[in-house]
């Protein structure tokens, strides 16, 4: 901690100690905002387990995995591209930081093509298909699209603050002296691909 | 307030130049002070508004039956009574308005953590702020289902719902973001020398309220977007009828709203801590007792949720826990009331309007906190659950308490703030008004509540008349009285009489700079050597 105080008459404003703890902040109030949902998720499970066993046979088995090798992918990507900037490799970090994006981008596509098709299938919230299933199938159902959802709306907005960051970094904000801004996207994009590890197999394998 | 004060060397930061103009100096500015102010304008203008809701609600209750609304009226005027007030007003309060203003003060830093973040913070609670008001004037009507918001109600009823809760789901976010900043402000940006254990008082109860603040917001930010959700897909978490259980609801609402009460009173408490060693000139009695009780505050108050939850069907095991987990809570609070009152003890006391201020709120919340018990223990509760009895609880202790400590510190620091005094005399007749009129207004309420008289209904058995009677007249003395203060610290802070550095003799970092203080606080940051209450008598370590 001391070695950062040290510097503080002359750089008022630059405090990557203190702009990383207030990241790990925000990532821990981002943890309880989820650890709600998966409360709800623990309680209705015990309480329709039966249900949640039978209604989990219909989501695609194959589409969540492949989803979950293009999220580690992509969080790998984040990490290399961390490094590469630290590096002074400017254009391999942008490159890094582009795929990431794709990927991410490519998890949202598959995602609409899974939703699509559960909504082809009529199982969607209010449709007559699910209120014919018992109350826990729909629960379970109301539980999926509630998780994924937020979750998906949270990689819409890490691609936005990876975008924001890679026209930093082109415009030599970012630099490898200063990259904390990069260093705290990544943070968040691990947030994001960690909680997808705990939704996969609460929704995917548990069946 | 545009004549220059004196030729002084420097520019105070209510006159400071920046590259915007007019009122954008203002609210594009990244100064904590002027956010701060900027905080204060705003919960003052909503206060007004809950006030203005709850007087006329009192005036509804004078006479049985209608007197001058309807009774969807009065469902929608409690609902945004009580939204306004803690959404906009209480939760906010302190930490927002001083904790903005004097926290970077108390510790000797330039500005908070995160400056830019801390402007986001305001403009967020702006737009919370006008989306519960715009919700009002939608079809459907303004919202209905109390401020709880509890389901299925709050999924079924036709008017706005889905906006004002989004509103508080704003308010939230605000609040998370303050916390964070003040968490990280605290551990990065203390001045040289400035130990944990020689922060003031103050900076430990905004630092420990900045802990709830970060915990337990996101929370209810989950439920809230939840109940949306529901109403717009039903989703069937929250619906019984979907094989949703609202009790789910009720006990995640808790778990945010009920440290939120904490988020409200702990501020207070250090402000307190402040005002007592201040106008006893005295060092503070206990100081580790009473940081480390904010702490242990902050901590149970995340457990005992659930005593909202009494008569709501939950298990006897959990009831009988939650009840006790709740007493605890008295322990920390009653460690910080004898410290206070253990520090008055032999000082050289000024009663000044902040100390009368304080010496109120030691009785209110005394009396809040000990009905406080007669509601956590299960047997009682039963008994007065919904009803008068609780509203006059609440009332006593965040009116009573937290309201009124932001009175005291608003008397406290106007002078620092605007380096300008306010008229004493007239400041001492506004507290005998309010004493008086609290007390008539919300000490009735106890009976009426523990006679059976609802709380939320809209009319009553006409034996309640005489008390209802008192209880309104006592809410028009407690107007007046807010009404002169206001009155008073507004022209105070536009006429009053220039206000020196050190006007009440305080020990702590904010009043050893000049009135109003500079731009950047300090010119040299200073060296702490010593605790924060040093009035010259035995150390205290």
């Amino acid at each position: 901690m001391n070695n950062h105080s040290e510097n503080f008459e002359e750089h008022v404003h630059r405090d990557d100690f203190g702009a990383k703890m207030g990241m790990w902040l925000f990532l821990f109030t981002e943890l309880l905002l989820f650890g709600g949902l998966f409360l709800l998720y623990m309680a209705y499970r015990l309480q329709y387990s039966h249900e949640f066993h039978i209604a989990a046979r219909e989501l695609n088995i194959g589409i969540g995995t492949f989803n979950t090798i293009i999220l580690l992918t992509s969080s790998m990507t984040m990490a290399l591209s961390i490094t590469a900037m630290r590096l002074e490799r400017k254009t391999l970090s942008l490159f890094l930081l582009a795929s990431t994006i794709l990927l991410a981008f490519g998890f949202l596509v598959n995602k609409f093509f899974e939703w699509s098709a559960k909504f082809g299938h009529g199982l969607y919230p209010g449709s007559d298909v699910l209120l014919d299933k018992p109350r826990g199938e729909y629960l379970f159902y109301g539980m999926y699209y509630a998780m994924t959802g937020l979750h998906a709306i949270h990689v819409i907005v890490g691609m936005i603050i990876l975008t924001f960051m890679f026209v930093f970094i082109s415009r030599n904000s970012i630099t490898s002296t200063n990259y904390i801004k990069l260093e705290n996207s990544g943070l968040y994009w691990h947030l994001v691909d960690l909680i997808w590890i705990f939704l996969f197999p609460l929704f995917y394998l548990m069946r | 307030m545009s004549e220059n004060i004196e030729s002084k060397p420097y520019i105070s930061y209510l006159q400071a130049e920046s590259k915007h103009k007019g009122i954008f100096k203002w609210i594009l500015s990244t100064d904590h002070k002027r956010i701060g102010i900027m905080y204060m304008m705003g919960m003052m203008a909503f206060l007004l508004v809950g006030i203005s809701l709850g007087f006329m609600m009192k005036l509804e209750m004078l006479t049985p039956g209608k007197t001058i609304m309807d009774a969807q009226t009065y469902n929608a005027f409690f609902t945004l009574h009580g939204v306004i007030m803690i959404f906009l007003f209480i939760i906010p309060g302190l930490p927002a308005v001083f904790g903005n203003f004097m926290l970077p003060l108390q510790i000797g830093a330039r500005d908070v953590a995160f400056p830019r973040l801390n402007l986001l913070s305001w403009w967020l609670y702006v737009i919370g702020g006008l989306f519960a008001i715009v919700s009002l004037f939608l079809q459907g009507g303004p919202i209905d289902t109390g401020w709880t918001f509890y389901v299925p109600y709050s999924i079924r009823t036709g008017t706005n719902v889905s906006l004002p809760l989004f509103a508080a789901f704003i308010l939230g976010f605000s609040s998370i973001l303050t916390g964070l900043n003040f968490v990280t402000t605290v551990h990065r940006l203390r001045a040289p020398g400035m130990t944990f254990f020689k922060m003031p008082l103050f900076v430990w109860a905004i630092y420990s309220t900045a802990w709830i603040q970060v915990i337990a917001t996101p929370v209810v930010g989950i439920t809230i977007i939840l109940v949306i959700v529901e109403r717009a897909f039903s989703l069937g978490i929250f619906d019984p009828a979907l094989g949703g259980d609202p009790l789910l609801f009720q006990h995640l609402f808790w778990i945010y709203s009920h440290p939120a009460v904490y988020i409200m009173i702990l501020p207070a408490m250090g402000a307190v801590s402040e005002i007592i060693p201040t106008f006893s000139k005295r060092t503070i009695f206990g100081y580790k007792a009473i940081a480390f009780s904010s702490l242990a505050i902050a901590f149970i108050g995340y457990f005992v949720w659930a005593h909202h939850m009494f008569t709501t069907g939950i298990s006897e095991v959990s009831r009988f826990i939650f009840s006790l987990l709740t007493f605890l809570v008295a322990i920390p609070s009653g460690v910080k009331v004898f410290n206070w009152v253990a520090t008055l003890y032999k000082g050289s006391i000024t009663p000044g309007p902040p100390l009368l201020f304080v010496m109120m709120f030691i009785f209110l919340f005394s009396i809040g906190g000990l009905t406080g018990l007669i509601l956590g223990s299960l047997a009682t509760d039963v008994h007065v659950h919904d009803t008068y009895f609780v509203v006059a609880h609440f009332h006593y202790v965040m009116f009573g308490g937290t309201v009124m400590i932001f009175f005291a510190a608003l008397h406290y620091w106007l002078p620092k703030m605007f380096g300008r005094m306010y008229n004493e005399k007239v400041a001492k007749w506004s507290i005998a008004l309010i004493f008086v009129g609290f007390n008539m207004l919300y000490f009735t309420m106890f009976i009426l509540g523990y006679e059976g008289m609802p709380r939320r209904y809209w009319d009553y058995l006409p034996q309640f008349q005489t008390l209802q009677i008192i209880s309104t007249v006592g809410s028009w003395i407690l107007i007046s009285g807010i009404l002169l203060m206001i009155g008073n610290l507004n022209r105070g802070i536009k006429r009053g009489a220039k206000a020196v550095a050190n006007p009440w003799g305080g020990k702590t970092l904010e009043w050893t700079i000049p009135s109003p203080p500079p731009v950047h606080n300090f010119d040299v940051i200073p060296v702490i050597t010593h605790g924060p209450y040093n009035y010259g008598e035995e150390e205290e370590k």
